[in-house]
């Protein structure tokens, strides 16, 4: 092996060892979760009275704001993407504020403006009803914390779109929406999948916006990660279950969106 | 990339988390096998605590550094299932504290703690919503309250709520927890949760400690619930047996059931008990 050869597999092995430190802490709590649950702890925990409520909560709950953050993200997304202007540039920086702001701050906001005694209280509910704790409060929670990781990857997977395609496109004569429809949309949709996989776990997860705007009831307001609190409260094994409920949910659907985007981009490959 | 050379770029990724863990198993047993420290003089005392006591321990900690020159006293607050959990899985305090007998006797079996004794009593209190305080002035009238929180059954408030209906409903009408809880839009996951959504205008009336109305603003009528059907929360305090600091710990539990301790509980809105029961 030459000197330079010898660097070089040196700085690789580095490289290595640097990203397995990583993978390994990122993999070892969900290792010890499951190494500390039996498989009867887990099979009690499936047939746990909280997990089947909680969990077709959850799924129409994260189902509904998905396609709310991607009906309502993608087009603002593409103006985003597409506009230069200082205006945009803040409105960029705004809608990404509701990522760093701690959940539960995140309900209690969502309170102070949609709730009884809110901002829009008057115009919004003149019968003295509200959003809060019913199951429209959970989705409404979900789209405020999910919807900036969406926002952000689809503007940046618009922003690498070739612009020469779209400018040939357009000389051709082809209609702006018809640009969008057919070249900039299927060029930037794995991005638009992998934000929109990103954006779907925050929400599945989602829990202090959550239990802050919309309360805790069964079946109506209580998602999975609320009804794992709640186990946890009264029996840390069946929270522990619960929790590889959760996980193995949450792994099969991110595994199925990355197959899907690994077939969209052989297909392209193949094209 | 092509796909041999995932699979290489895949098995080095591996091969690379083995190498790190296996790296992090031994600098482990190489710090297992250094001697122990020699006993010194203890500088550092480590409370545990249920939130509720969050400002009377924060008072007394003054009361205690003063006391004891040099110390520092580190508070930890949690709810107690959270505390418990903490404690089980070896985290290191001298004192416990907890809002629950449940999660002490828990820890006792277990042989975490030394002999626990009660320090603190918490009575439950009805609050209710600026927008319905004349309307509900007592807990006879909380049926007509159209949108009540409790604490989830699972946390001693949601228990302690359910009793006192409960007990309500053997007194007067049979039907006063049914038609209460009709009216329960959420069971909250802690005492706070309840009374941010009282204090807020989204519930009209929940159930909570009187120590939390005590710490916390006027944006609330506060209902006295008559004793006898009321609840009444008792707090154990205890040495942690894997503690550091055990004779600053006794110190600690002393001044709590102090005069002086006691006096500062009550100003936050807690019942002392007639006197600090000893240990047996």
């Amino acid at each position: 092996m030459s000197a330079r050869a010898r660097v070089r597999a040196h700085a690789y092995l580095v490289l290595v060892f640097a990203g397995g430190v990583l993978a390994l802490f990122l993999l070892a709590p969900v290792v010890g979760l499951v190494a500390a649950t039996s498989p009867a702890d887990f099979w009690s925990g499936l047939h746990h009275p909280l997990v089947w409520p909680a969990l077709r909560l959850s799924l129409l709950t994260t189902t509904v704001s998905l396609l709310v953050v991607v009906g309502l993200g993608t087009p603002l997304a593409w103006a985003l993407a597409r506009s230069t202007g200082r205006v945009a540039r803040a409105v960029e920086v705004v809608v990404q504020l509701p990522a760093v702001i701690p959940p539960a701050v995140a309900g209690v906001a969502l309170l102070l403006t949609f709730g009884r005694r809110g901002l829009f209280a008057g115009w919004l509910y003149p019968q003295g009803w509200s959003v809060t704790f019913t199951t429209a409060a959970v989705i409404l929670a979900e789209i405020f914390v999910s919807a900036p990781y969406f926002v952000q990857a689809a503007t940046d997977a618009f922003r690498r779109v070739d612009q020469s395609c779209v400018v040939v496109a357009r000389t051709l004569g082809a209609f702006p929406l018809r640009v969008f429809w057919q070249i900039e949309l299927p060029l930037a949709v794995s991005g638009l999948v992998a934000g929109a996989a990103m954006s779907w776990a925050r929400s599945l997860g989602e829990f202090g916006a959550t239990l802050m705007f919309a309360g805790n009831a069964s079946g109506k307001t209580q998602t999975l990660p609320l009804a794992i609190y709640m186990a946890f409260e009264s029996d840390l094994r069946a929270a522990q279950a619960l929790s590889l409920v959760l996980i193995a949910v949450a792994f099969g659907v991110l595994l199925a969106a990355r197959a899907t985007l690994a077939r969209g981009a052989r297909a392209r490959v193949a094209r | 990339m092509t796909r041999p050379m995932q699979r290489r770029a895949f098995a080095s990724l591996v091969a690379g988390a083995l190498g790190a863990g296996l790296a992090l198993l031994a600098s482990c047993q190489g710090s297992g096998s250094e001697p122990a420290p020699a006993a010194a003089r203890e500088t550092q005392l480590v409370v545990f605590a249920a939130t509720s006591l969050r400002d009377a321990f924060t008072a007394m900690v003054a009361v205690f550094e003063k006391a004891h020159p040099g110390v520092r006293v580190t508070l930890n607050f949690a709810g107690t299932q959270e505390i418990r959990t903490q404690l089980e899985q070896g985290a290191v305090a001298d004192v416990f504290a907890s809002a629950d007998e449940r999660h002490m006797k828990a820890l006792q079996d277990a042989n975490r703690v030394e002999q626990p004794e009660i320090f603190a009593e918490n009575e439950a209190v009805l609050v209710v919503s600026s927008e319905r305080a004349e309307s509900v002035r007592s807990l006879a009238d909380l049926p007509s309250a159209a949108r009540i929180v409790l604490g989830a059954p699972e946390v001693p408030i949601g228990r302690y709520a359910l009793q006192i209906l409960d007990r309500a409903s053997a007194k007067g009408g049979a039907d006063f927890r049914a038609r209460v809880e009709a009216r329960v839009v959420s069971r909250e996951l802690n005492v706070r949760q309840v009374l941010a959504k009282v204090s807020l205008g989204e519930a009209d009336a929940g159930i909570v400690y009187r120590s939390d109305v005590a710490s916390a603003g006027t944006q609330y009528a506060v209902v006295t619930i008559p004793a006898d059907v009321n609840v009444i929360a008792r707090y154990p305090i205890a040495q942690v047996k894997a503690g550091r600091s055990p004779s600053l710990g006794r110190e600690w539990v002393t001044l709590v059931g102090s005069e002086q301790g006691r006096a500062i509980l009550r100003g936050c809105g807690f019942m002392a008990p007639p006197r600090a029961q000893a240990t047996p």
